[in-house]
């Protein structure tokens, strides 16, 4: 799976490429994909081969490691239906398959999830889960649990009604489905459901959080990383934003959007909820990822859920429960005031309330948040968080947005700048525990892509210059980079090779929200384009150009 | 010189008159379909390839209709795929390079029949009258209509020099593959 394990730490017991040898790291074979759209997702590597997913098309190549040069051994072409690139809102990404006891499972940009064999390349099931016309898209690398195949719909910003299913492994029928929005039916909330705050208890919430029917359009798409805990057997995902993204028309705390929930596989009720941005004023989308690990606090030892969220928090909760152990800033925020720890609410400044048609100006963090999907790791050797993230800050106003399916339903004007200090893009090592900042690499642009961590004492990660680079985890200091060639917005991974060797790849190629002036040709003069993003990224056209390839690399 | 100002004013007068001049019963059924567009610039055989019939003048050059072409842009939601013309989920429209063509019909097709890398097709769900509105707007992102016409500036958040600000469709940088050019298949 790209998080490498279930907890989505991304940390590797490999130790050959250190922080002394790792000057010497060179490219040992690259391979194009073929496709000039952002690529988001991490090479998956399975014993003797290497799986890889391009964008739309979602074209998945296998090559074999064993020979040299690592030459294409299948590759599949779902032939997604070209239309449904008009309804992906931030590029037509995808984020890496999932391989599970011999087969390999993936999502398609038009909804489909499809299994394959790993060996042969060849179908095994293709099921459609999603209806484009009504903005429904897929971008998630699925997580396999004991047999079930965990995937979610995309489409926040089509006011599509997220939800989370599960699929059997064996010939993707569905086991169960649960909804983000609606009545407690709907999102799988029953008995057993036991948020800890007073503000996530209620019947119905799902509905009564909303003007009327609104929560039928309310958006709570699932799209980032599903983790799973074995020895509690839950498994935790975040519903992202509520639609649209104008708050005046959805009066409430539309719930349960902005969202992590912990679940029951095998049913899929719900155990625990906790809604990190009750009513959402600025699209933060409650799906970063959420690893798992366990920390000392105060003396005791907790089962703690990290999550870096797109407010600007680092949070630390106790997955049993859904306690916000803390709640920590490691972006520059002037829209709250953090989390009140008795509540479980976050403190909004009222001064920064998008009121319909009225210009706000330097509202930090921005709508793609102090951080995006883009992975944070986590090291067992240094007990440090590994965060990739922005530094912007935007203008922002609220507007009446219609509802037309298979549309955008956004309603709002977007602009954003850098934040303070004039860089756009930070990667900062995370002291989980108490709750601050270690070391921080500045970086031009935001760093879009995941993190890796090493038991060589190694982080790697791209950014959207192109740069793929190895910084010591202590220390932070990067220790050696490679020009790939385009912008990296990808997953790093890193594997023993057949030959014993241990290799490190990434996917290259400019996209995503952030790249997307590149990838999509944006137009500089309209600081709105992309959602507003376009405004902080003109540079980039002169930066770097679009293209996918994968590089790996090795000591000699 | 005294003779001056009167003229002026006349002069101001007249273009005013030109701006304001609105048809306010449009048929009711304007056809959109009949006029032949070629959507390459090249043809087999001598003489290229053949003009377009409607050029849309009435609408690019008559500011009622760009005015409310730029309210329906937003209206039927063209916005949030083309943002305020740079473009997002779909290519930018205010640059001078065309997946489909930028003759005011190539437009009108655009929006009416869809295309088919994500453009939605809105025959039937926009009457025809107002698609050639849109057409019109979309024609002034680049300004390729005259500048008194052309709207000014935004009641709302200013995401963009007004349209009739730009000068006249400069080049930008960048390819013009469409999407359909990038997939291997
Ligand atoms: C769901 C997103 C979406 C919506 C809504 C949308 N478009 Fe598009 N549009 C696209 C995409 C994607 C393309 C590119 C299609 C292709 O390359 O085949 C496109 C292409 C176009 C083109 C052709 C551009 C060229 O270079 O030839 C025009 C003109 C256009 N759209 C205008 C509009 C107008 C006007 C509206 C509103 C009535 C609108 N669009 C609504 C996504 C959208």
């Amino acid at each position: 799976m790209p998080t490498k394990d279930t907890a989505a730490t991304r940390y590797s017991g490999l130790s050959e490429i250190t922080t002394d040898n790792v000057k010497d790291l060179r490219v040992a074979f690259t391979f194009s994909t073929g496709v000039n759209k952002g690529h988001e997702g991490a090479p998956l590597v399975v014993g003797g081969s290497m799986f890889i997913i391009s964008p739309y098309p979602n074209i998945v190549y296998a090559l074999d490691l064993t020979r040299p040069g690592a030459p294409l051994k299948w590759q599949y072409n779902p032939k997604p239906d070209a239309s449904s690139q008009g309804v992906a809102c931030c590029d037509v990404v995808n984020r890496g398959p999932t391989y599970s006891d011999g087969r390999l499972f993936f999502t398609t940009l038009d909804a489909h999830v499809v299994a394959l064999d790993a060996e042969t390349g060849r179908e095994a099931w293709n099921v459609k889960l999603g209806e484009i016309n009504r903005g429904e898209t897929m971008t998630m690398a699925p997580l396999v649990v004991k047999d079930k195949v965990i995937v979610g719909i995309s489409g926040g910003e089509y006011g599509v009604r997220g939800w989370i299913q599960a699929l059997d492994a064996a010939d993707g029928k569905s086991l169960w489905k649960a909804y983000s929005t609606g009545p407690d039916r709907d999102v799988k909330i029953g008995a057993e459901f036991k948020p800890f705050y007073e503000q996530d208890r209620g019947q119905d919430l799902g509905v009564a959080t909303w003007p009327p029917n609104a929560w039928e359009i309310g958006g709570g798409t699932v799209w980032g990383f599903t983790t799973y805990d074995p020895e509690l057997d839950l498994i935790f995902h975040g519903t992202a934003n509520p639609g649209p993204w104008n708050p005046n028309q959805r009066p409430g705390d539309n719930k349960w959007t902005n969202t992590v929930f912990a679940r029951d596989p095998d049913t899929g009720e719900a155990r625990w909820a906790y809604q990190w941005n009750p009513h959402d004023l600025h699209d933060w989308d409650g799906i970063n990822e959420n690893i798992l690990v366990d920390v000392e606090w105060q003396g005791k030892t907790r089962k703690a859920l990290v999550h870096p969220d797109r407010n600007g928090l680092v949070y630390l909760l106790d997955r049993t429960t859904g306690e916000v152990l803390s709640a920590n800033f490691y972006h520059p925020v002037n829209t709250h005031q953090g989390v009140d720890l008795k509540t479980g609410r976050i403190k909004i400044n009222a001064g920064k309330y998008p009121h319909e048609n009225e210009v706000i100006r330097d509202v930090c963090p921005t709508a793609p948040g102090a951080k995006d999907w883009s992975p944070s790791s986590f090291s067992h050797q240094t007990g440090l968080l590994y965060i990739p993230h922005n530094n912007l800050c935007m203008d922002w106003e609220s507007t009446e947005a219609n509802y037309i399916a298979g549309t955008p339903y956004v309603g709002a004007e977007v602009r954003m700048h850098a934040g303070p200090g004039g860089h756009r893009g930070e990667l900062s090592a995370w002291d989980v525990v108490a709750g601050k900042e270690v070391w921080t690499i500045k970086e031009r642009f935001p760093v879009w892509g995941g993190t890796l961590a090493t038991a060589g004492g190694l982080i790697f990660y791209g950014n959207m210059e192109g740069w793929f680079k190895a910084a010591d985890a202590r220390t932070g200091e990067v220790l050696w980079q490679f020009k790939t060639s385009s912008g990296i917005i990808g997953q790093p991974t890193t594997y023993r090779g057949p030959d014993g060797k241990q290799y490190v790849a990434i996917l290259s190629g400019v996209g995503g929200w952030a790249g997307s002036i590149v990838s999509g040709d944006l137009d500089p003069r309209d600081g709105t384009a992309a959602l507003g993003f376009v405004n902080a990224m003109a540079d980039l056209k002169d930066v770097t150009t679009k293209g996918g390839t994968l590089y790996a690399f090795a000591l000699p | 010189m005294k003779r001056l100002p009167p003229i002026a004013a006349a002069l101001v007068f007249l273009s005013a008159c030109e701006r304001e001049d609105r048809e306010f019963r449009p048929s009711p059924v304007a056809g959109e379909g009949d006029a032949a567009i070629a959507l390459s610039s090249i043809a087999p055989g001598p003489g290229g390839t053949e003009m377009r019939a409607d050029t849309g003048k009435a609408y690019e050059e008559n500011a009622y209709h760009l005015s409310e072409g730029k309210r329906l842009f937003t209206w039927f939601n063209c916005k949030g795929c083309h943002a305020n013309g740079g473009g997002g989920s779909g290519p930018a429209l205010m640059d001078d390079r065309w997946i489909y063509g930028g003759e005011f019909q190539n437009i009108v097709q655009s929006i009416g029949e869809g295309r088919p890398n994500g453009m939605p097709s809105f025959r039937g769900k926009i009457p025809d009258e107002l698609i050639m509105q849109i057409a019109g707007y979309v024609r002034s992102m680049g300004r390729h209509v005259p500048m008194d016409a052309a709207p000014g500036r935004n009641d709302d958040l200013m995401p963009r020099p007004s349209e009739h600000r730009l000068p006249s469709s400069p080049a930008v940088t960048g390819g013009t593959v469409p999407p359909s050019g990038q997939a291997p298949q």
